[in-house]
């Protein structure tokens, strides 16, 4: 099962490269699960390739969600789980953000369901996300400050 | 938040957590092991869900093998769990509609198998009961008989509600043809469970990426075609007949005596018996309840089939005892950003009949 789903996030990583030889900086294999790991400027780029290449399809944008790595730098990966419900296939594409700059390109053009997605992560890590067109905070009230799932945001006690 | 035209919805914006209590900053600060008892308290309905998927992403980033048979008792616990939230989305549901006596019905049902919890866990709603690396209790003296009695009984009791709510004409004219979306727009939306299978797409992870030896049972993923509030309830009415067979079978499966736990020193907490005779399980013992286990670094993804849809759980870890990021991809929270598209247009009565068949469990929206 898991050999298959890696002979098959293979195919996707070459034909990623045959559209654009720039487009996978690297590929992580962990227990099973395969990440692609595209440049920031082309992330929108390949994850358009990802759904409308019909060899690819992948038609589901599943999740995505960030993970801070302070203090090294870029600190932000962005995480995306695409599923394609026809193959049935799951691939993760995964971005660095910097710290001095967290912006990211919207994948709300492509999938309408990024939309929340992208808000919960702006919210809470303050990445904020271009060409997304209704950027608010929405799981935090409106005047808060800061983000709170920075690692260098405290748990408890004064922020 | 309505934006109304007399008695029509122009736009919706639902305005949501008043519920966020910081449970993805919570785990980051527990070892892996105790973060078990805030995945009960996300989605309120399905806790014995949340703890197999947080489970099942511990155990794919330590690369554990867990014993079959504790495989099928999670299996028939979940399965449980998804019948009595589907009785309570039906009961609250049929409430909303203006029908009072199907709740009671329904909650007659679920009291069966929150008794049915309390006998395997102790705990009613918030069980635990599902651990890294297999469960927390074996199964109590008894549970055979009762699982099964509750399993006879079940099937007369859907034909039952089915009686006071299929062919009813206000049911039907409550819901027929209302919060119509077409299936493009739901899996652009990240639309899963029983909302894109109301629409015709039969994906259901236990079948598509079967977890917890679910490739061994027989059932069938209902579907329809109409999209609309109607078909989701049949929908879900058929999930619970089939979650019955899952049960049954995972019965006939799961042996009288056998392992519930993987073993993995330094992971796994040993034996009672083998801390009372052999000096390295009490070392163990001491040492993962006191500083815990240190997975490998790395990042999974693990999917599961809840009642609302495709539960994720996204864990990364970087080689401490403590998870760097825990995040969980709740499908209520991920299904609620359909509503606005639902209800456009419609009137402000359809919205409740809208809202109530995304079935939101608002602990898992916000977490």
């Amino acid at each position: 099962m898991s050999e298959l789903a890696n002979a098959n996030a293979h195919a996707v990583v070459e034909r990623l490269r045959a559209w654009n030889s720039e487009a996978v900086s690297q590929v992580v294999e962990h227990r099973g699960e395969t990440t692609i790991v595209v440049p920031h400027k082309l992330l929108r780029a390949a994850a358009r390739q990802c759904k409308e290449d019909p060899e690819l399809n992948f038609n589901m944008l599943t999740d995505v969600t960030c993970v801070d790595r302070f203090p090294t730098e870029p600190r932000y990966e962005l995480n995306y789980q695409l599923l394609s419900i026809p193959r049935l296939l799951r691939i993760r594409l995964r971005t660095a953000v910097s710290g001095e700059q967290p912006v990211a390109d919207s994948l709300m053009p492509l999938w309408p369901g990024a939309n929340w997605m992208e808000r919960e992560v702006f919210d809470l890590f303050g990445i904020r996300f271009e060409g997304h067109t209704d950027l608010r905070r929405i799981l935090l009230p409106d005047d808060f400050q800061g983000a709170p799932l920075r690692r260098d945001y405290p748990t408890e006690g004064p922020r | 938040m309505l934006e109304l035209d007399g008695e029509n919805v122009v736009t919706a914006d639902p305005d949501i957590g008043y519920l966020h209590t910081g449970i993805e900053k919570s785990c980051e600060h527990k070892t892996y092991s105790q973060a078990i008892t805030l995945t009960d308290r996300m989605d309120y309905l399905n806790p014995l869900g949340n703890n197999l998927v947080y489970c099942l992403a511990v155990e794919k980033l330590l690369g554990l093998e867990i014993p079959k048979r504790a495989q099928y008792i999670r299996v028939m616990m979940v399965e449980l769990q998804r019948i009595s939230s589907h009785l309570v989305w039906l009961g609250t549901h049929a409430l909303d509609m203006g029908a009072m006596s199907v709740m009671l019905y329904c909650f007659r049902e679920r009291e069966e198998i929150l008794k049915i919890f309390e006998r395997f866990a102790g705990q009613r709603m918030m069980t635990s009961y599902i651990r890294i690396g297999g469960l927390a209790l074996d199964p109590p003296a008894g549970w055979r008989e009762m699982v099964k009695r509750f399993i006879d009984i079940m099937p007369a009791r859907v034909d039952e509600y089915e009686e006071l709510l299929t062919n009813n004409r206000i049911w039907q004219a409550r819901l027929k043809g209302v919060g119509y979306l077409p299936p493009e727009t739901l899996i652009g939306l990240s639309t899963t469970g029983p909302g894109l299978r109301a629409a015709g797409i039969a994906f259901d992870n236990r079948k598509a990426f079967p977890y917890s030896s679910y490739e061994e049972f027989d059932f069938n993923v209902p579907t329809r075609t109409e999209s609309d509030c109607f078909a989701r309830y049949l929908i879900r009415v058929q999930e619970i007949r089939e979650s019955v067979k899952i049960v049954r079978q995972a019965i006939d499966k799961i042996t009288e005596h056998g392992l519930i736990k993987a073993e993995m020193p330094g992971v796994i907490p040993p034996q009672r018996e083998k801390m009372k005779t052999e000096m390295e399980a009490l070392i163990y013992h001491f040492k993962i309840f006191t500083e815990g286990f240190s997975p490998p670094p790395g990042e999974v993804y693990q999917a599961v089939e809840s009642p609302r849809g495709e539960l994720g759980c996204f864990i990364a870890s970087d080689g401490s005892p403590k998870p760097l990021r825990v995040h969980f991809r709740g499908p209520s929270f991920v299904n609620l950003q359909a509503l606005p598209f639902m209800v456009k247009g419609q009137l402000i009565a359809d919205t409740v009949a809208s809202i109530g068949t995304i079935d939101i469990v608002l602990g898992e929206v916000d977490r």
